[in-house]
């Protein structure tokens, strides 16, 4: 196959995966919209075997990889619940970032095969573009895992902060820079796994200062590194789908990590800097006096909203914690029986990662239609009789609306209160996340429902059928 | 109203995002012919593929903007599963190298990228069949 050619099915391979980014806009193209991806994925396999080809003993090292990790991804692929989504993007993430690492380290090794110049002689842009996609691939790399380990609860979610660490991370960045410069110069291998020793230390230390409630920033922020090691390894190979590729997952990444934030109301530097959540406790509304909290019975919940027109139903990650989600369907059917309307609203950061709740509830048929998002919904409170909150907290608090002192002030919040009732479902009275204060559990109109989310749901249908 | 208005914009979309592609696959032709005729080929094929990358962050930016906020975890496994493209190096170091160190890294690559494009790719699908309209 000639050059040209190669080099054109690649560019149709990357539009393709444009196509497939593009389906995404509505749900009934979206399915057409992962064909294409998978179309364009077999097109760059096929032309890269066709371009290349591989001796005997070559392919069947390529089967036998492909069958390992392909048997392998698609076992996850079938058997993750829904719930542990953002793990598992995270996870994903990790891999893409050490494949990265490795792919620059096999073209140093042998830099003929990807025609970029001899051993001892390659250029030293390609020397600049493979230090920079293995830097970032291995950031991307161990971060990812940190992440995946405290979405997975296997690590606390509460900041990590080391002493001096922005110095130290700063240090660790004019390191690799310099190293970088060195590699250059030298094609020094040593100079090679340094960058690479440190870029994995940097990632270690860049995620650990975040939050649990910040995740979702941090799995979008990781999400566009990959596609920056990507392009960068593009770059030195010199091919078109793998840039527009890296291209396009860098900026989608970067533009969900800034809806993220905006979303909580805070900068991406504040977020990537660290130590929010955990640490403020007790802030706000603590002057002494102890104030009445009304708490309610799953019975008198069921009267409350089988006795309603319409229903707000306000799902946080609680929810998917409780795995509540088909119980919650079902509150919403028997519900209908009752000739009540029923919507759902979703806050843009619900969840730990984004969009994580719209899943869950397809997960549990939940239609699309009765889903809204913030802006969609919040002037529809005030008309409604109750809202249900379901292991939400820090997004319903009327704090970030009305009192400027609150660490959260501004932030973009469902107007629960402004139903006629409000039914929040939590397991006790504690703050959320980002330890503030709910001031929503002491005004009139809430109802506290202290239990499991999924146990409470399931009672209030029980008792509705009675 | 609301939906013919969101019909116009969405047609409009199509048809830039149409003509996009029409450049982009128009564009690198047309452009090395004309740098070929200004510079006798003496510009550097990385100012090409810089121009590639810096057009497509703009094409990702407005498609990405068009993605509605209830798919944006799928969005986020198809992205995954996309820059698994970083295959086509790990093809290359498995099947021509000839170090053997280059062949150990590739493969260990191609398997992680494969559980990536496999997995990626898959659980993406899985997601989309779960999205469904009110039954009327």
């Amino acid at each position: 196959m000639s050059q040209n050619l190669a080099a054109f099915l690649y560019l149709v391979s990357g539009v393709l995966f444009i196509m497939a980014l593009r389906g995404l806009s509505h749900p009934t193209t979206s399915r057409q919209g992962n064909v294409y991806g998978m179309v364009g994925m077999a097109i760059a396999i096929g032309t890269t075997l066709l371009l290349a080809t591989p001796s005997f003993g070559g392919l069947v090292l390529i089967v036998v990889a492909l069958a390992i990790g392909g048997g392998a991804g698609a076992y996850i692929a079938r058997t993750i619940p829904m719930t542990a989504m953002p793990q598992l993007v995270a996870g994903f993430h990790s891999l893409v970032g050490l494949a990265a690492v490795m792919v620059a380290a096999a073209a140093l090794y042998d830099p003929v095969s990807f025609g970029i110049g001899m051993i001892g002689e390659i250029h030293g842009q390609a020397l600049i573009e493979m230090a920079l996609g293995a830097a970032i691939g291995a950031i991307t790399f161990t971060g990812s895992i940190i992440a995946y380990l405290k979405l997975d609860g296997r690590m606390s979610g509460k900041p990590i902060l080391l002493p001096y660490r922005h110095w130290i991370n700063i240090g660790l960045l004019v390191a690799i820079v310099l190293f970088m410069v060195g590699l250059t110069l030298s094609e020094s291998h040593f100079d090679f796994w340094l960058i690479v020793v440190l870029a994995l230390a940097l990632g270690v230390l860049l995620i650990v200062p975040i939050g649990g409630a910040d995740m979702p920033v941090v799995v979008s922020m990781l999400n566009s590194y990959s596609g920056w090691a990507a392009a960068g390894i593009g770059f030195t190979l010199g091919n078109l789908a793998l840039i527009i590729t890296g291209a396009l997952v860098g900026s989608s990444g970067a533009i969900l990590s800034y809806i993220m934030c905006k979303g909580m109301n805070r900068s991406f530097v504040s977020v990537i800097l660290g130590g929010f959540g955990g640490e403020a406790a007790a802030a706000g509304a603590d002057d002494g006096v102890q104030l009445s909290v009304k708490q309610g019975s799953a019975e008198d919940a069921a009267f409350l909203m089988q006795n309603a027109q319409k229903v707000i139903i306000v799902p946080g990650y609680g929810m998917a914690v409780a795995q509540a989600q088909h119980a919650l369907r079902e509150l919403a059917d028997t519900l209908k029986e009752y000739g009540v309307e029923v919507k759902y609203a979703i806050h843009p950061v619900a969840g730990r990662m984004p969009g994580h709740m719209n899943v869950l509830l397809a997960e549990a048929n939940v239609p699309y239609d009765e889903v809204f998002e913030l802006e969609d919904i919040n002037g529809e409170f005030a008309q409604a009789d109750v809202a249900y909150v379901i292991g939400a907290n820090d997004v319903t608090n009327p704090a970030a609306r009305d009192d400027k002192s609150s660490p959260i002030y501004g932030m973009p919040i469902l107007d629960v209160d402004k139903a006629r009732t409000c039914l929040f479902v939590k397991r006790s009275l504690g703050s959320g996340y980002a330890g503030i204060d709910n001031t929503l559990f002491y005004k009139d109109g809430t109802m506290m429902l202290l239990g499991d989310a999924k146990k409470m749901t399931d009672d209030i249908v029980k008792a509705m059928k009675h | 109203m609301a939906s013919d208005l969101m019909n116009s914009a969405l047609e409009q979309l199509d048809q830039a995002v149409q003509s996009v592609k029409v450049a982009a696959e128009q564009a690198p032709d047309a452009v090395a012919m004309a740098a070929h005729g200004v510079s006798g080929g003496a510009i550097d094929p990385f100012v090409f593929r810089l121009a590639i990358f810096v057009l497509s962050i703009f094409v990702g930016y407005y498609v990405v903007w068009s993605v509605t906020p209830a798919l944006h975890t799928p969005l986020m496994a198809v992205t995954n599963a996309i820059s698994s493209v970083i295959v086509v190096g790990a093809l290359l170091a498995v099947g021509i190298s000839a170090s053997g160190y280059a062949t150990g890294f590739g493969f260990v690559a191609l398997v992680l990228v494969s559980v990536n494009i496999f997995g990626g790719f898959l659980v993406t699908s899985r997601m989309l069949a779960m999205y469904k309209k009110k039954d009327r």
